[in-house]
């Protein structure tokens, strides 16, 4: 019993990195940018965090750092997407191959470093009742924040006047400029704060998760948070059950390796990814109900003129 | 001499490739219905979207009740009192109306309380329109009506409308001068773009005129014939077109109760079409649109492959699944609404864009003659007078009406059997859509069997032997062109046309 | 203040130009961060531009370097143009060399030369196998191609894992996580007794041409790249999108095969778990800064070449982790996609101080 809350326990955790990630994309997407930077963005700021953690001691500051370094990045993709009308896949390439290349560049110093003590959080109380306490209420503030954030978003979307406008411009990017609103600089700005949210899900990897620094550590976590985008069906609170499915998935490979099944273990490494295939195939089977769903300015340039 | 609501002194824009503006002057009054009037290309839409705040101009002033002002953008425009009905709407397809209007409007009230203005309004101008239902379910008239609310609920002293007859059944447009009018008594003034000389001499009460981004002239349109407007706007008289008697021959395209489930979640299913076009005449099919054309052009011309087996027959042979390149081979070719992206690709050459549908030059093993797409590219462009700098000239850098000759050339050069149009001179301009008319009549004398998919009744009524309406994704029965008239025609837009004889074959 | 303004035509100029500005502003960046990183800049420069050059030995090596670079950029090239979006090839390119070292692992003592040919068919099998992949559940399913590709590089790289450290161990290898070292019957030709370079150099001047003739003088080619640049004038014209997503992905999953291939039966001669060193993911910037152009590639391909021997020698000669191609690499496509908006736009001085007219406010 004790090991399925434990279990449990780790989903969620797990669950976190890509749930963090996931909401980030969906607001770059939802404004209708496609970031394909974001297992660059990731490990540039799983890096950052990292490094910014043993330098100063805190954790806190490793996620400001990881953030900061995510929406800087994304800022970078978003003037040259959004500004000087480069090609969306191209330039999501290229930040993924940069951040690929200059993490493990500057992190080479790091690898053998170590953070400090990692905290143990409980809340008080619940923590107490029994499976529930083990399985919920143990765990990292920033698993709680990743929840309220979904729940966040997904008011801003369909409860306030701003989200509307971003579910505007993410499907008719023509007639918000029309109606003057700034489509570009709203972009930029989501794209911003998707960006962020995709680097603190890096630094939660690498200060919290893991907790350590290794080159290409997020080993495609950036690329299953994008499938996770469309599996949810650019919905906050699927995008949230996509990443606690897929952080049972990831764990269900350390159990059954735990339990030793007789099983290749590259087999087992290889779940995460082929369920990320299987997800992609059972979801997009319905083109019509795709594009019902999906922003569609999503991937697509806008050039205003005048 | 009453105050000017609106002043614009020496207004001018470039363009990288155009002057759309150049020092243009407009006066418009209080309550004053403004008509602007120009052909497609005269800089109207850009003059608007520069009172509109949504594109700046390089030059001029602007002064507004008296006072010279800088519109920076919309909000600065709307802020002002100045709305504005888009010509291809800005509504969003997934949201309400409601919420359509919520996004253009500034202030920021709640929703709810946007909701009950809507009705107020609505019910003020007798515009019936549903806050609730989300946008992609409305049809386009009642979508221009969300787009109408959106602007009046700013109480707006200026609206300004652009082209917003040309997706309307004649009977709705009718509607729409009656609110207009009733506005314009309410001291509101109205600037009207259009290019239709029988609306501006009936709604307007001043007209400037636009042609080549000046000002060629400022009428009382009540007091012009449209051969006197049309002169200051395209410079000379409307080419007259010759008519011969038809020849009919034989059904060259057969469509019998057509019936297709929409692919697109915002299109229309088609449900049971029946049609017929003799070798010899023109076929128009008039609508508005967003009933079905889309989907009947692309079952027609094989973009669609779905059509139920023996739905379509081309001279008496199924070809309901066959693809756009089998047709062709038969002898049935397709000239599509969109010109840039799917008549021709805008970043490949004239040359390149002649092998979408032309294979002379292509060897039975795959390989492409350069020198024989060129010189095909040559002959096309001399033929039909396209003004272009030569073959290798990119596609998207040519003028929306020399394309227009390119590609509608194109497919006339093939010697088709039946050639099927849809909206041929959408937005091109006057003197490329007479050539264009009269290479179709030629071609119908010759023998060809077209058919003819248009908004412009003007159009239909002038080239087609024949009429049907396509409504809703149902086909009305036809009728010569000679014995009906536009009244007639646009009632059947709504879908009244008599039940009864709708079994009469096509 | 400049504005940015759409140009009547695109700049052909600029389409050439804009690969060099980019490299030009990657250099200056380069030596920047050698002067940070507290090295002389000129020996920097000299290691990544100089050195690699400096007699026939180091032009075989870069042509080592660059085959598979090439191979696989030009298939990434085609696909590309028919706007499918392959980002797997590393996994294509790893799938391509298992697949050929089962094929060497058959050769025994009679075996003739004749099985280099089978080992690199082999190859091209393999990667299209994958790429394949990607193509069905996309053709069949709607999955997207750039995820569904991407992942399928995991999943290669843990079935190679699988197979060097199971089935195929070689077992008198001292437990390393290799197959045995292929009999020398099965090793691609070189072109000269004593350099490295092999037989994969011809192999790759005859694709560019090929793929030169396919693109631009074949139908099919015509028809592909319409698809790519507008989809609805593919329709129209009844130009099949299945077949150029088809085309598209074998084309780049054979050729990225091939290049496993290659490289397997070449200079390694042997599988193990290191054979991938990023060549499927480099190969995209070499298709992007060829302006996916086969004759542009071989050109793009020798510079990345150049790149990866250089931060070998930064690693060896200067103590800089070998990371650093990788930093140059994505910092060129970046520049590149940058200096891009000039081919479809100039820069016009409007004066000092005037707002910006493309703004929106």
């Amino acid at each position: 019993m004790e090991s399925w809350a434990l279990q449990a326990a780790a989903t969620l955790n797990a669950g976190t990195v890509l749930a963090l990630a996931g909401l980030g994309l969906l607001i770059n997407e939802r404004a209708g940018i496609v970031n394909l930077g974001a297992e660059g963005i990731m490990l540039m700021a799983a890096f950052a965090g990292f490094a910014t953690g043993v330098h100063t001691g805190s954790d806190l500051m490793g996620f400001l750092a990881g953030g900061a370094m995510g929406a800087v990045l994304a800022a970078t993709l978003g003037y040259l997407v959004i500004w000087l009308n480069a090609n969306q896949y191209a330039t999501g390439l290229a930040l993924s191959l940069f951040g690929s290349g200059f993490s493990a560049f500057a992190g080479i110093k790091y690898t053998q470093e170590k953070l400090g003590p990692r905290p143990h959080f409980e809340i008080p109380g619940l923590s107490k009742i029994p499976f529930l306490g083990t399985a919920l209420f143990k765990q990292h503030p920033m698993v709680y924040l990743a929840i309220a954030l979904a729940v966040v978003i997904a008011w801003f979307l369909y409860r306030s006047r701003s989200g509307l406008v971003l579910r505007a411009i993410g499907e008719n990017p023509e007639s918000a400029h029309a109606l003057g609103y700034p489509v570009r600089r709203i972009r930029l700005a989501a794209v911003v704060t998707g960006g962020a949210l995709c680097g603190l899900a890096g630094a939660y990897l690498s200060v919290i998760y893991t907790p350590l620094w290794v080159e290409g550590m997020v080993s495609g976590k950036g690329w299953i948070a994008l499938a996770l985008t469309t599996f949810a069906t650019w919905r906050p609170g699927r995008i949230l059950l996509g990443a606690y499915l897929f952080g049972g998935v990831t764990m269900l490979q350390f159990h059954l390796q735990g339990q030793g099944v007789q099983i290749p273990s590259q087999f087992l490494t290889m779940l995460p990814y082929l369920a990320t295939i299987a997800v992609l195939v059972l979801i997009s089977r319905n083109p019509a109900w795709i594009r019902a769903n999906m922003p569609a300015s999503l991937g697509k340039a806008f050039f205003p003129e005048g | 001499m009453t105050e000017l609501r609106l002043e614009l002194n020496g207004i001018s824009k470039q363009y990288p490739a155009v002057k759309a503006n150049d020092g243009v002057n407009l006066r418009v009054t209080p309550g004053q219905i403004h008509a602007v009037l120009g052909e497609n290309g005269a800089g109207k839409s850009t003059l608007m979207k520069i009172i509109y705040g949504a594109v700046r101009p390089d030059e001029g002033e602007i002064r507004w009740n008296g006072k010279p002002v800088k519109i920076r953008n919309p909000h600065e425009a709307r802020a002002l009192g100045i709305s504005m009905v888009f010509q291809h709407f800005s509504l969003f397809d997934t949201l309400t109306a409601a919420e359509n209007v919520w996004l253009g409007l500034d202030r920021s009230i709640p929703l709810a309380r946007v909701i009950q203005r809507i009705r107020e309004v609505a019910e003020e101008f007798g515009l019936d329109v549903d806050p609730l239902r989300p946008v992609h379910t409305l049809s386009v008239g009642e979508r221009q009506r969300v787009e109408i609310v959106r602007a009046l609920l700013a109480k707006p002293q200026l609206l300004i409308l652009d082209e917003p007859t040309s997706v309307l059944t004649p009977q709705a447009v009718e509607k729409l001068f009656i609110t207009l009018n009733q506005l314009s008594q309410q001291g509101c003034s109205i600037l009207y773009i259009s290019h239709k000389l029988n609306e501006i001499r009936t709604l307007c009460h001043h007209c400037t005129v636009l042609r080549g981004g000046k000002v060629t002239g400022e009428v009382d349109p009540t007091q012009e014939t449209n051969a006197s407007l049309s002169r200051l706007m395209i410079g000379a008289e409307p080419p007259e077109l010759k008519h011969r008697e038809a020849h009919l021959g034989e059904v060259a395209l057969a469509v019998k109760g057509l019936k297709l489930p929409k692919q697109d979640p915002y299109g229309t299913s088609l449900s049971g079409i029946s049609l017929e076009v003799r070798a010899g005449e023109i076929l128009g099919i008039a609508g508005v649109s967003g009933n079905g054309q889309n989907e009947l052009m692309a079952a027609l011309s094989g973009e669609d492959r779905r059509s139920p087996e023996g739905s379509i027959e081309l001279f008496g042979q199924d070809i309901s699944h066959d693809g756009p390149d089998p047709r062709r081979k038969r002898g049935l070719h397709f000239v599509p609404e969109e010109r840039l992206g799917r008549g021709a690709v805008p970043m490949l050459s004239l040359a390149q864009n002649t092998l979408l549908t032309r294979h002379e030059s292509v060897s039975r093993t795959g390989w492409i003659h350069k020198s024989e797409v060129l010189k095909l590219a040559e002959s096309l462009i001399q033929r039909f007078n396209v003004a272009a700098p030569g073959p290798h000239a990119p596609a998207k850098s040519l003028s929306g009406g020399n394309l227009q000759k390119f590609i509608v050339g194109r497919e006339v050069d093939a010697a088709p059997r039946v050639l099927i149009l849809s909206q041929p001179t959408w937005g091109v301009d006057v003197g490329a859509a007479a050539t264009i008319r009269a290479e179709l009549l030629e071609l119908r004398d010759a023998g060809c069997a077209l058919l003819v998919v248009s908004e412009e009744l003007d159009e239909l009524f002038e080239i087609s032997d024949r009429l049907v309406v396509i409504a809703q994704g149902q086909m009305s029965p036809s009728i010569p062109a000679h014995e009906t008239t536009v009244e007639q025609i646009g009632e059947w837009m709504s879908g009244l046309w008599p039940r009864e004889a709708a079994h009469v074959q096509a | 203040m400049f504005k940015l303004e759409a140009r009547p035509q695109p700049s052909r100029l600029m389409s050439c130009a804009s690969p060099l500005i980019a490299l030009a502003i990657t250099v200056l960046i380069g030596v920047c961060l050698f002067i940070w990183l507290g090295k002389d800049p000129v020996k920097g420069l000299e290691i990544f531009f100089v050195e690699p050059l400096k007699n026939a030995q180091a032009i075989s090596e870069l042509a080592v370097k660059a085959v598979p670079l090439l191979l696989i950029a030009l298939g990434l090239a085609v696909c590309v143009r028919a706007n499918v979006w392959n980002i797997g090839a590393e996994g294509q390119y790893l799938l391509g060399a298992v697949a050929a070292s089962w094929v060497a692992m058959q050769a025994g003592p009679g075996t003739g030369r004749w099985i280099v040919v089978a080992i690199l068919l082999a190859g091209v099998i393999g990667g299209a196998i994958w790429s394949g992949i990607v193509a069905f559940l996309k053709d069949r399913f709607n999955a997207n191609e750039i995820l569904v590709s991407l992942m399928l590089v995991y999943v290669g790289q843990q079935l190679l894992d699988f197979l060097v450290y199971g089935p195929w161990k070689d077992p008198d290898g001292y437990n390393f996580p290799q197959t045995i070292t292929f009999l020398s019957v099965t090793k691609i030709p070189r072109l000269m007794v004593g350099y490295r370079a092999n037989i994969g150099v011809i192999i790759a001047i005859v694709a560019v041409a090929a793929l030169w003739v396919f693109l631009f003088r074949t139908y099919r080619g015509f028809q592909l790249q319409v698809g790519g640049m507008a989809p609805a004038a593919a329709r129209y014209a009844g130009f099949s999108s299945r077949s150029a997503l088809w085309i598209g992905l074998l084309i780049s999953g054979g050729m990225a095969g091939l290049a496993g291939a290659l490289e397997v039966a070449g200079p390694m001669g042997q599988l193990t778990p290191y054979l991938s060193v990023g060549y499927g993911f480099a190969a995209i910037i070499v298709a992007f800064v060829g302006r996916l152009h086969p004759v542009g590639i071989v050109f793009s391909s020798l510079l990345m070449s150049l790149f990866y021997i250089g931060g070998e020698l930064a690693q060896s000669r200067l103590g800089l982790p070998k990371a650093m191609t990788s930093v140059f690499q994505g910092l060129l496509l970046f520049t590149l996609l940058g200096c891009d908006t000039l081919i479809l736009n100039r820069l016009r001085w409007i004066g000092v101080g005037k707002p910006k007219h493309s703004e929106e406010a």
